[in-house]
């Protein structure tokens, strides 16, 4: 099948590629943009592993066509700290030991990101049901909503 | 005392950063599928569509013709005469005359794209006759059971046994019709557990390279390189020490990633396109039906008890099918059944039986979880029966040290005693309970486990450290071994860097698998720090012109001591370092061991959960992990390994199970089916570390990855019956079964 040339902005800087119209986006900036901070954990939209922001919307990136990110806006987990600077995201991840193997973390970063940027002060059962699209298998997720729910206070400007 | 109260050591029990957090937060880390290589291809696979039948013919030809295929491989592809073991995993790596099961790979292809290969793969032609299948453990030892080989059987099993149990298992000790009649109650009944997986959120990826020269390089997420190393040379013929293989980080293994899958396959593809590096990624479905789930469960139960609580006696006949072949952990599920308590008398015995299903392999204290629901949950009916307090029971027959077990040996150090006392002060057995609701309890056992093991320590010219380790760090285990290792030294944690290394740079070990890493690659380390300390205090000794011996090692310098005291100020392990070159050359330590000294584990959970009776759903509302650590070395990663075992086992008690269909088909092959623990589902995990050193290593290190899976399986049945009053004895406890139990304990 012939590639489609695809240009697009990931992470504020932009980008071009070629597509093959059955690649997902997962599958574009992984293999051929190498930004492999998105993992696949199951390519059908259960995971979460793979989440990304795609023009402000979080989404699945293995359910997105690579094509279909002409035009857009992408943000990715490589995009997340600042330079030197980590996300309070981050930096109460590794805090917190809310990780283990880390593979579901980049995808539960990006979500969790999104979820404070339109709700900054969630409550814990909020916290759980915005992320339950986010399987986590290592950590039984407690130290998880923590580190979100302390790294929400900190943004807040709440000392912890 | 509570963790982080007190403080014995200097770095032991704290909780630093870990050292591969900022790879981890930033997505820089490298996982099994996130290495390329220069002229890689791409490997697909073509699996069975059937559950059991005969390969007539596989034609390749389509396959070949397409443009960017570089190689495909069949069984034909491989060597011959393997036995054993090694023809177990040949035959689950690419089926020979009959594919075995739903998802059992026949054949493979390389092409120059994943997309490329994919087609290539629909476009093999495999000619199947297909054959009757039995995917139940019950049914496969049936006399009219579709005999899935001929000749598998091991010589333990008895005479006239269907040719499907291939290995019988027995042990006893004590009178246990005696103990029967010496009990006030005995009870006597039959569960059920089905598959599970362990849910790894990162599928098998690999890339491999194999020259026709023998010579190969593999880069695998794997919980241990030696044992790809050694499995996939006798897949594909090669000598151990041509294959050097990478660990790369590892995303959540539990067991699942200790034997081979595809790999060999990325080496055989690569061989036959003259060398070229082929990397194979797994999808989701594939990791379902053809990786390594756990084994399913039948298994009776018999205990008598008197009046006051004590057990007088236990039997159990535990039947489990571990795939299409032999493995069903059967054994370590009835060695762990009685292991909390003290038994007078037992009576086990075990059947590991074939069936159309994935080869099993190991999943978080393999046969523990299902050993622990049949015992716990008889257990648990009985103190009802008999106005037993579960706590009361749990205390009375308690194993001690210097007790027998009931699968034999005498314990030493063990910390259940400890752990129960911790249970029963926890606040949450005060809180009261509402309408609907109940509280459960139960406990669980894991042996732990030495296995071989090489470290390898040097000291840099800075005087910092780096340990190179064998176990790749799924949990957090970099940074316990760094924490030990800069305790040892006397240096700060920050100047220890813990390296997992490749197969070529350290003798055999086994992988992070048994609750190893942090007891046996930890231990080894600080062996080998010792080896360094003896080796600097000889420097700073020659240079003093005093006796070696007259030196001692105190907060990360030499000193002069006895009669030398203070004649010498201190020198650092910097300044040693400094001058490494002059005073003999560079400073190591090494150790190679398979150590002993490991330290069992018991846990206890409690658990409560409200039940809808209009639905059968169960909601967990609260839950406690209590278990001895022998000791915390960085509390955090306990507490997280504590919680993600927990979490797994209250998966497989409500929801988790493979459901394979009429034809043998696996139904629930993604995660929207097979459906493990969300965020949502849970509540916090509430943990109590109690720690009894291990006397066995040198900081106490017990182990403590397995045993927290073993208790929710029995703990939530047991909560069930409290807020419904209905038994269920068969996993999972989904809403349907709950429902249909709380009917029929209704019509009574
Ligand atoms: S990989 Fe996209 S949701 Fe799992
Ligand atoms: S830390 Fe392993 S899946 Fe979340």
């Amino acid at each position: 099948m012939s590639k489609i040339h695809v240009t697009t902005k990931v992470n504020g800087d932009p980008v071009e590629f070629l597509a093959d119209p059955r690649e997902t986006l997962l599958d574009c900036l992984r293999d051929r943009l190498g930004l492999t901070g998105s993992k696949e954990g199951c390519g059908t939209g259960d995971c979460g592993a793979c989440s990304v922001i795609l023009d402000g919307r979080l989404v699945c990136s293995c359910l997105v066509l690579g094509v279909e990110a002409q035009g857009k806006a992408v943000e990715t987990i490589e995009g997340m700290a600042q330079g030197e600077d980590l996300h309070p995201l981050q930096r109460k991840f590794i805090e917190h030991a809310a990780l283990q193997c880390g593979f579901c973390t980049p995808g539960i970063l990006v979500a969790a990101k999104a979820l404070l940027e339109t709700n900054p002060d969630p409550t814990e059962t909020e916290v759980r049901y915005w992320l339950a699209g986010n399987l986590c298998r290592c950590t039984g997720y407690d130290k998880i909503i923590r580190a979100v729910m302390d790294a929400a206070a900190e943004l807040r400007g709440e000392a912890a | 005392m509570a963790k982080d109260e007190y403080r014995e050591f200097r770095l032991v029990g704290t909780r630093p950063d870990r050292p591969d957090g900022l790879d981890k937060v930033t997505g820089r880390a490298r996982y099994g599928a996130d290495m390329t290589a220069p002229g890689m291809l791409w490997g697909a696979v073509v699996r069975s569509p059937h559950a059991h039948a005969r390969i007539v013919k596989i034609d390749t030809s389509k396959a070949e013709a397409l443009e960017g295929v570089k190689a495909v491989v069949t069984r034909a592809d491989l060597p011959t005469g393997l036995t054993g073991e090694d023809w177990d995993l040949q035959e689950n790596t690419l089926a020979g005359e009959r594919a075995l099961y739903d998802g059992h790979a026949v054949a493979a292809v390389a092409a120059t794209s994943a997309l490329i290969a994919q087609e290539a793969a629909r476009l093999v032609e495999v000619d199947y006759e297909v054959l009757p299948h039995v995917t139940d453990v019950d049914a496969a030892m049936a006399p009219d059971a579709p005999v899935i080989r001929e000749g598998a059987a091991d010589p333990t099993v008895p005479e006239g046994m269907h040719p499907n149990v291939v290995k019988y298992f027995a042990f006893d000790h004590g009178d246990v019709e005696a103990g029967f009649a010496q009990a006030d109650l005995v009870m006597e009944r039959t569960y059920k557990t089905e598959a599970t997986h362990q849910g790894y959120i990162e599928p098998h990826a690999c890339l491999g390279q194999l020259g026709s020269d023998g010579k190969g390089e593999m880069w695998v997420c794997t919980q241990g390189q030696w044992f790809i190393r050694r499995m996939c040379a006798a897949v594909v013929g090669i000598e151990a020490a041509q294959l050097r293989v990478t660990p790369s980080e590892i995303g959540g293994g539990f067991g699942g990633k200790t034997t081979i899958f595809m790999e060999p396959l990325s080496l055989a593809l690569s061989r036959k396109a003259g060398g070229r590096p082929v990397k194979i990624v797994m999808s989701r479905s594939e990791v379902l039906r053809a990786t390594g789930p756990t084994a399913s469960a039948s298994m009776d139960v018999k205990i008598g008890m008197k009046k006051d609580g004590t057990i007088t006696a236990g039997k159990a006949t535990f039947r489990m099918q571990g795939g299409a072949f032999p493995g069903a952990p059967v054994d370590m599920a009835l060695y762990c059944a009685f292991a909390p308590y003290k038994m007078p008398a037992v009576e086990c015995e075990g059947f590991d039986v074939l069936a159309n299903r994935p080869k099993c392999a190991a999943y978080r204290a393999p046969g523990s979880p299902m050993g622990a629901f049949a015992v716990e949950s008889l257990l648990d009916e009985m103190c009802r029966k008999l106005g037993i307090d579960p706590m009361d029971m749990r205390m009375k027959n308690a194993v001690r040290e210097g007790d027998r077990a009931a699968y034999g040996p005498k314990f030493g150090s063990i910390g259940l005693v400890e752990v129960l006392e911790a249970t029963r002060a926890h606040p949450n057995l005060s809180i009261p309970l509402g309408l609907n609701q109940g509280r459960g309890i139960a406990s669980g056992y894991w042996f732990n486990h030495g296995g071989e093991t090489s470290v390898s320590m040097a000291i840099s010219e800075d005087g910092t450290a780096q340990v190179s380790v064998g176990t790749p760090d799924i949990g957090g285990s970099r940074a316990s071994i760094a924490l030990m290792t800069a305790e040892t030294l006397g240096i700060p944690y920050e100047d220890v860097r813990v390296n997992v290394v490749e197969t070529g740079a350290l003798g055999v070990n086994e992988p992070t698998h048994g609750s190893r890493a942090t007891f046996a690659s930890g231990k080894a380390a600080v062996e080998a720090a010792q080896h360094a300390i003896k080796e600097m205090c000889r420097r700073a000794a020659a240079e003093w012109g005093i006796e070696p011996e007259a030196v001692e090692w105190v907060d990360g310098a030499a000193q002069p001591a006895g009669p030398n005291a203070g004649k010498f100020p201190p020198m650092t392990i910097a300044e040693i370092a400094g001058k490494m070159g002059s005073t003999g050359g560079p400073i190591s330590g090494h150790h190679e061991s398979v150590p002993g000294g490991v330290g069992e584990s018991f846990g206890c959970h409690v658990v409560d959960v409200e039940v809808d009776p209009e639905t059968g759903g169960v909601k967990i509302l609260r839950y406690l992990v209590v278990q001895d650590a022998g000791r915390a070395i960085h509390p955090s990663y306990v507490e997280g390994q504590y919680q993600g075992g927990a979490a797994q086992g209250i998966g497989w008690a409500l929801n988790e199970g493979y459901i394979y269909g009429e034809d043998g088909r696996l139904q629930n092959p993604v995660f929207l089916d097979y459906r493990v623990p969300v965020a949502s589902d849970l509540p916090m995990i509430d943990t109590v570390i109690v720690e009894v050193p291990n006397p066995g290593h040198p900081y106490g290190v017990r182990g403590v990855g397995e045993t927290g899976i073993t208790p929710p399986l029995p703990a939530i049945a047991n909560a069930i019956q409290a807020a419904t009053g209905a038994r269920l004895t068969e996993l999972p406890m989904n809403p349907p079964r709950v429902l249909a139990a709380i009917k029929a304990a209704k019509a009574g």
